[in-house]
């Protein structure tokens, strides 16, 4: 029988640099998706990667890519920046939901409504890691977090913000989808929208989101295995999986564009 | 023969290997590492047919298949 | 042999702008703010024809931002606004200083707090040379008093910028930004790439590392030598860009102080001051605020019997003239404020109390 070969050779995308997330937690998971994508479309070279402010703030030590940290939210504006002086580079922006959608939410809306040609990988784990377990805008009603004790309330903080279905009310965003770094199903399916996030980005089709539901076990206060299932029973509900926009196979189809 | 390898140092005991194992090839070992963990190491080597779902959802970049 | 300068009368925001461009400004970012907004309408103009970048962004904010990641990438990146706008850009700036990014910022300045108003003013000398939002670092701060100035100064900040690794701030005011006069354009010419091997973008790895863009040093002696390289920075921008302008008696009893838009007024009153007063008077006009020219201000205040500042805020740069006279003479502060502006009259009438008060003129 013939030796075993190594099927899974360490992403080139990736550094070295180990990762400091804590157990389980699935940033490291999106991490590996995008570093194997940018391996697979062969663009590491000309990849420029921005860290914004949350656990995933040393992005730049993980990803084998040049890279900028930017300030807390403002991701979308840096990348726009890089863009507009380097159109060649691939640009992408890693944030939180606490960057984006929170203290970044006019950096992100205006991007897509540019359709800047840009590629935004959303980490979705309804807290504020980083700072320790505060409510953030998409903590889902009744989630209890170190700033929503009794659980979140309408009457104190509203609604969660579903980030896709808002931008997909603009034309600018090309490229939309929400997936889950849960089972191994999800985690294949998440890898081919990062990839068409990427190629929407390398075919000059504008602005592209993917949004990905992560666990934070610690500060929801679960083992890995029971944060995967809050995930699977609580937040899919409100959060569905979808692609909510595809304008390469919108322009394949020879379809309307949507615009 | 189909099977993995953890690299023990960068394992972080997070279980979602051995939980989403179709084959229930891997265990926590005995051993603990210089972080504190106990890694996961390949208990049955026979059953591993070399999927490779271990290292799909293994956030630490720490599983190596080998098919 | 350089391209000779073409003489045009023109707004000082106008000659901003294209000072931007002959500086070899290529890429700008910017929100409107009266009263600045002739600059973003003219790099909307200009720039596409010259293969440059003219974005609006949403706010001051993503501004400063996209300066940011435009410097990054190595490009010579300007923004310009007025101080509600230049508040807003505290925290992208601190960021620019942290990760020594060299971009340019001009900001002509209007009343404040708070909305304030469109008139001009000089109450954000403290933010421009305090301020740059949270940290150690310092904006290198130019102050032109004409609207050749604001040009020349505009062109010539890219150059510091770069050679600092550093922001540098225009800081003019809103008289200076509508005012028109003559200027003499420099051409505006294809400059190199500037040399910045430390900016990101596609590359070959056999070539170099990768690089990093950063201001996060989480290790205290990491993040204490950045402070420290930064004030070794402004060290050597102290001794070779520090600069002023003299003006009046060669042997005064009264030494002014005055930078920008009140230098302008505070000349007429020198002369009046000199030739019908008899009381001999000295302007010192500083054209960096930051390095200060604090040498020529305490040498002179060690011969002057008093001193004055006159500047359009309620005490700013007083204190700065203050640190550099060190008790030398008296100091006296004559501030407008809210959009107002004194005339010469009242510049000369303050020389002659201040020389009063100090003996040396009588009546
Ligand atoms: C201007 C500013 N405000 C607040 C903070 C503090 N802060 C750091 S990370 C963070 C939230 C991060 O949460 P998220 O984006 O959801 O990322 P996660 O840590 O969950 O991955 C906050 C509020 C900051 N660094 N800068
Ligand atoms: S705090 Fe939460 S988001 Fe941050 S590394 Fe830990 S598990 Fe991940
Ligand atoms: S998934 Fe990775 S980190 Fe988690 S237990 Fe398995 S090998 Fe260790």
């Amino acid at each position: 029988m013939a030796e075993a070969k190594l099927i899974n050779p360490y992403p080139k995308g990736l550094t070295e640099v180990e990762m400091r997330y804590c157990p389980g937690c699935t940033h490291g998971t999106a991490h590996r998706l995008v570093a194997e994508v940018l391996e697979e479309l062969d663009i590491i070279d000309r990849t420029v990667a921005i860290a914004t402010v949350g656990c995933s703030v040393y992005a730049y030590e993980y990803f084998n890519t040049d890279a900028v940290q930017a300030a807390h939210g403002r991701g979308p504006a840096v990348a726009t920046g890089i863009k507009r002086v380097q159109p060649e580079t691939v640009v992408f922006s890693y944030q939180g939901d606490g960057d984006l959608a929170s203290i970044g939410m006019a950096e992100v809306v205006h991007a897509a409504a540019r359709s800047e040609n840009i590629t935004i990988i959303f980490i979705n784990n309804a807290v504020f890691g980083m700072t320790q377990g505060q409510m953030a805008p998409t903590t889902l009603l009744g989630q209890k977090t170190t700033t929503s004790p009794q659980g979140r309330t309408v009457e104190a903080a509203g609604y969660p913000i579903r980030i896709c279905e808002m931008l997909a009310t603009l034309p600018g965003a090309s490229f939309l989808a929400r997936e889950a770094l849960t089972t191994p199903a999800r985690i294949r399916s998440s890898k081919r929208s990062i990839r068409r996030a990427f190629e929407t980005q390398l075919a000059g089709a504008g602005f592209a989101l993917v949004e990905l539901l992560s666990i934070c076990p610690t500060w929801w206060r679960m083992d890995p295995l029971e944060a995967i299932r809050h995930v699977e029973e609580k937040m899919i509900d409100y959060y569905p999986l979808e692609v909510f926009r595809d304008r390469l196979a919108e322009e394949d189809e020879g379809g309307d564009t949507n615009a | 023969m189909p099977k993995v390898k953890i690299d023990a140092e960068r394992c972080k005991q997070c279980m979602l290997c051995v939980e989403f194992c179709p084959r229930d090839s891997l265990r926590i070992s005995e051993r603990t590492n210089l972080k504190g963990y106990h890694p996961v190491e390949q208990c049955d080597e026979e059953s591993c047919t070399g999927c490779g779902i271990c290292a799909l959802v293994c956030p630490s970049v720490c599983v190596e298949v080998y098919r | 042999m350089s391209q000779q300068r073409r003489k045009v009368f023109i707004s000082g925001n106008e000659a901003t702008a294209e000072g931007g461009i002959a500086g070899g400004c290529r890429h700008f970012f910017g929100y409107p703010i009266t009263p600045q907004n002739k600059i973003p309408e003219y790099m909307a103009e200009e720039l596409p024809k010259i293969g440059g970048v003219y974005l609006q962004a949403e706010s001051e904010v993503a501004a400063i931002n996209m300066v940011y990641g435009a410097a990054s990438a190595g490009a010579r990146v300007m923004t310009t606004s007025s101080s509600p706008g230049i508040a807003l850009m505290q925290e992208g700036l601190s960021y620019c200083l942290g990760s020594e990014l060299p971009c340019v910022l001009v900001n002509m300045v209007r009343g404040g707090p708070g909305l304030g108003n469109i008139g001009p003013a000089q109450s954000d000398y403290w933010l421009a040379t305090r301020g740059c939002g949270h940290g150690d670092g310092r904006c290198i701060t130019l102050t032109p008093y004409s609207v050749q100035e604001l040009h020349d100064f505009t062109a010539g900040a890219f150059e510091i910028a770069d050679r600092y690794r550093n922001p540098v701030m225009v800081l003019a005011d809103a008289i200076l930004a509508s005012m028109m006069e003559p200027c003499e354009l420099i051409p505006r010419r294809d400059l190199p790439a500037p040399d910045r091997p430390w900016a990101v973008g596609p590359h070959d790895p056999d070539q170099r590392e990768r690089n990093i863009v950063n201001s996060l040093w989480v290790e205290f002696d990491v993040m204490e030598a950045v402070s420290q390289r930064l004030e070794e920075r402004y060290r050597q921008a102290a001794e070779e860009i520090t600069d002023w302008d003299e003006f009046g008696s060669d042997e005064p009893q009264v030494m002014i102080c005055a930078y920008g838009i009140s230098a302008r007024i505070c000349e007429s009153a020198v002369m009046q001051a000199n030739d019908e007063l008899g009381i001999r008077t000295r302007l010192i006009r500083p054209k960096t605020v930051f390095p200060f020219p604090t040498e020529p201000i305490r040498s002179w205040a060690e011969r002057v019997d008093a001193a004055l500042v006159v500047e359009l805020s309620m005490g700013q740069f007083v204190e700065d003239v203050r640190l550099a006279v060190e008790g030398r003479c008296p100091v006296d502060l004559l501030g407008r404020a809210g959009g107002n502006v004194p005339t010469v009259g009242d510049v000369v009438e303050k020389i002659r109390e201040a020389a009063l008060r100090a003996g040396v003129a009588r009546v």
